[in-house]
């Protein structure tokens, strides 16, 4: 693959970014469509490795299910998990309107 | 001799012993770090009240003759992406520039519950992403051995705070190198446990699948009982391994011979700083020296862990943060609109440019289309490279490489080349992948610079490791060097 190939547009960077909910300037779009590309061909060396027939490492330590006990503990109360909060009402979180 | 010069070990002795007082070592590092943060900036925060009255509490129990802990009196500096009850947990990030945790993580209860104290929050690279906290949303840290130089990273100011003696232990979390990268920096010793011996509860996720909170300290001694106070069994952490809790200051002193060494030779390869190459094979030679055998070992499928790794922990991270929605905690934009645009503008204002980096190309290798070409593939690399170090330590005991392929450089110099700060990272990330130990020592000095050596040892061996490190620090022509500031 030539290392001058484009893995990604600005408009696909715009599209990406707003999958993950994250606004960018004009100038973000296009310094990350820069940078990306240049990343992106880097990473282009896994294609070397041959992976046929190799299972993905889902996680390093062989654990299954770790189950506990459905018991009823003390949870944080109202007034502390809304410590946080930027906005609030009452014993609510106050979220933007969704409709 | 001023308490802030005194290892942790010996500062608790000393507290013990009735020799030294906890008030009277709380405030010499207190009075140390007044004078040393407007160079070093180690710190977000520091808890000048609180550790006073814990600090007396301590006192009182040793009065009264009652049992004090391992850690008696002793300063703990903690990475500011552990969470401390009712105090500023930022991750370096104005999206959580004013979140006070309502919670400890284990860690740090198990280092109060040993009579630590936590003397203070420390700077890092935004969310841990970076690798010379340059990052931070508070400004660099400095490397206490060239104040124009950068730490490290992304442990940075825990680096730095241990080896300015502005605290004798700290706390980091290393996902891709973030102990051992500042410790090599710094020239301290940290240690990254292997993955599920330390709880995670309380950390902040970067990405969960690497990352494993550990000790830095400026001898392996105290490197060794700060793991052995944090390490063991926690339910709240499901991959929290349940094996019996373990003193990991014992296997120190115990020579090295016949231990077999592997010097892994594509991390010595093309690319490594001529200096760096030369200390760490003068470190071989030195454990040679001392009984141990070392030979050269080939794993070239290392040289694919890189971009490997990169591709997991931005796609964990893409997921990790998405949490961040500018309602539960966190930043969230003045503007009034609906749901996607404050959640989007939440994001664009509180996110510095490497994490929104890692944020967007994690979502695009996560993406339909891309998923089996870069995380899929990752998965699978990350097999590989878990199989060839298992096939290496059939062989060796440990292996040795260098922690950095180059000095700290200066503030600056790398930090608009995103690729160019990852490959800094090359010699750190395979053992995440694999999830194994690593302890990171100094090796030697090139110009008055730190050099760091890692030691990489098979699942649990922690002991292994640091008795390596011990071993090689005791013969150093360097032993207690500290910078000058």
């Amino acid at each position: 693959m030539a290392l001058s190939k484009r893995h990604i547009s600005k408009e696909e960077v715009e599209h990406v970014a707003w999958l993950a909910r994250l606004e960018l300037s004009e100038e973000e779009k296009e310094l990350y469509t820069q940078q990306f590309n240049d990343i992106l061909d880097y990473f282009q060396k896994l294609n070397e490795l041959d992976t046929e027939g190799v299972p993905p490492t889902l996680h390093v330590l062989e654990l299954v299910n770790v189950f506990r006990k459905d018991e009823v503990k003390p949870s944080l109360p109202p007034e502390e998990a809304l410590a946080n909060a930027p906005r609030k009402r009452g014993r609510f979180f106050e979220a933007p309107r969704i409709l | 001799m001023e308490p802030y010069k005194l290892g942790a070990w010996e500062i608790s002795q000393k507290i013990r012993n009735r020799e030294l007082t906890a008030r009277e070592c709380i405030v010499s590092f207190l009075s140390r770090i007044d004078s040393l943060e407007p160079k070093v900036k180690a710190y977000v925060s520091v808890l000048r009240e609180a550790v006073l009255k814990k600090a007396e509490k301590i006192d009182k129990k040793v009065k009264r003759g009652e049992r004090v802990g391992m850690l008696a009196g002793v300063a703990v500096a903690v990475k500011d992406n552990i969470c401390t009850k009712g105090v500023k947990t930022t991750c370096a990030s104005k999206i959580l520039e004013n979140f006070v945790p309502p919670y400890d993580a284990t860690v740090v209860e198990r280092i109060e519950a040993e009579d630590g104290i936590v003397i203070g929050k420390t700077n890092m690279d935004e969310f841990a992403m970076g690798s010379s906290t340059e990052t931070s949303y508070f400004g660099p840290t400095r490397n206490p051995w060239d104040l124009s130089r950068v730490p490290g990273g992304s442990s940075g100011g825990s680096a730095a705070a241990v080896s300015a003696q502005e605290a004798p232990l700290a706390l980091g979390s290393d996902t891709g190198g973030s102990i051992r990268c500042p410790a090599s920096f710094c020239g301290v010793v940290g240690l990254k446990p292997t993955y599920g011996l330390v709880s995670r509860y309380g950390l902040i996720a970067y990405a969960n699948s690497l990352e494993q909170i550990g000790p830095l300290a400026r001898g392996t001694y105290d490197c060794a009982l700060l793991l052995s106070v944090i390490g063991g069994y926690d339910e709240r952490d499901s991959t929290s391994v349940n094996r019996a809790p373990r003193d990991y200051t014992r296997s120190l002193g115990k020579d090295l011979r016949g231990l077999k060494v592997g010097v892994l030779r594509e991390l010595i390869g093309l690319g490594t700083d001529e200096a760096v190459v030369k200390a760490v094979l003068e470190c071989a030679s030195k454990l040679e020296e001392m009984g141990a055998l070392c030979q050269e070992i080939s794993l070239p499928v290392l040289s694919y862990a890189l971009p490997a790794y990169y591709l997991i922990a931005m796609s964990e991270a893409s997921s990790n943060l998405a949490r961040y929605d500018g309602v539960r905690y966190g930043y969230r934009t003045e503007v009034d609109l609906d749901w996607n645009q404050v959640f989007s503008k939440s994001r664009r204002e509180g996110f510095g440019a490497e994490v929104k980096r890692r944020i967007i190309l994690g979502t695009y290798a996560l993406s339909a289309g891309y998923y089996d070409r870069f995380f899929l593939k990752s998965l699978k690399v990350a097999t590989l490279i878990k199989r060839s170090f298992e096939k290496a330590f059939q062989q060796v005991d440990v292996l040795l490489a260098p922690t950095m392929p180059l000095l700290p450089f200066r503030l600056g110099e790398k930090i608009d080349n995103p690729l160019a700060l990852y490959m800094c990272d090359v010699d750190t990330v395979p053992v995440n992948l694999a999830g194994l130990p690593a302890v990171s020592f100094p090796c030697g000095f090139h110009q008055g610079l730190p050099i760091g050596a890692q030691v990489i040892a098979p699942p649990f061996r922690e002991d292994l490791a640091l008795q390596v490190s011990f071993a090689y620090e005791q013969a150093a022509a360097f032993k207690g060097r500290t910078p000058t500031l």
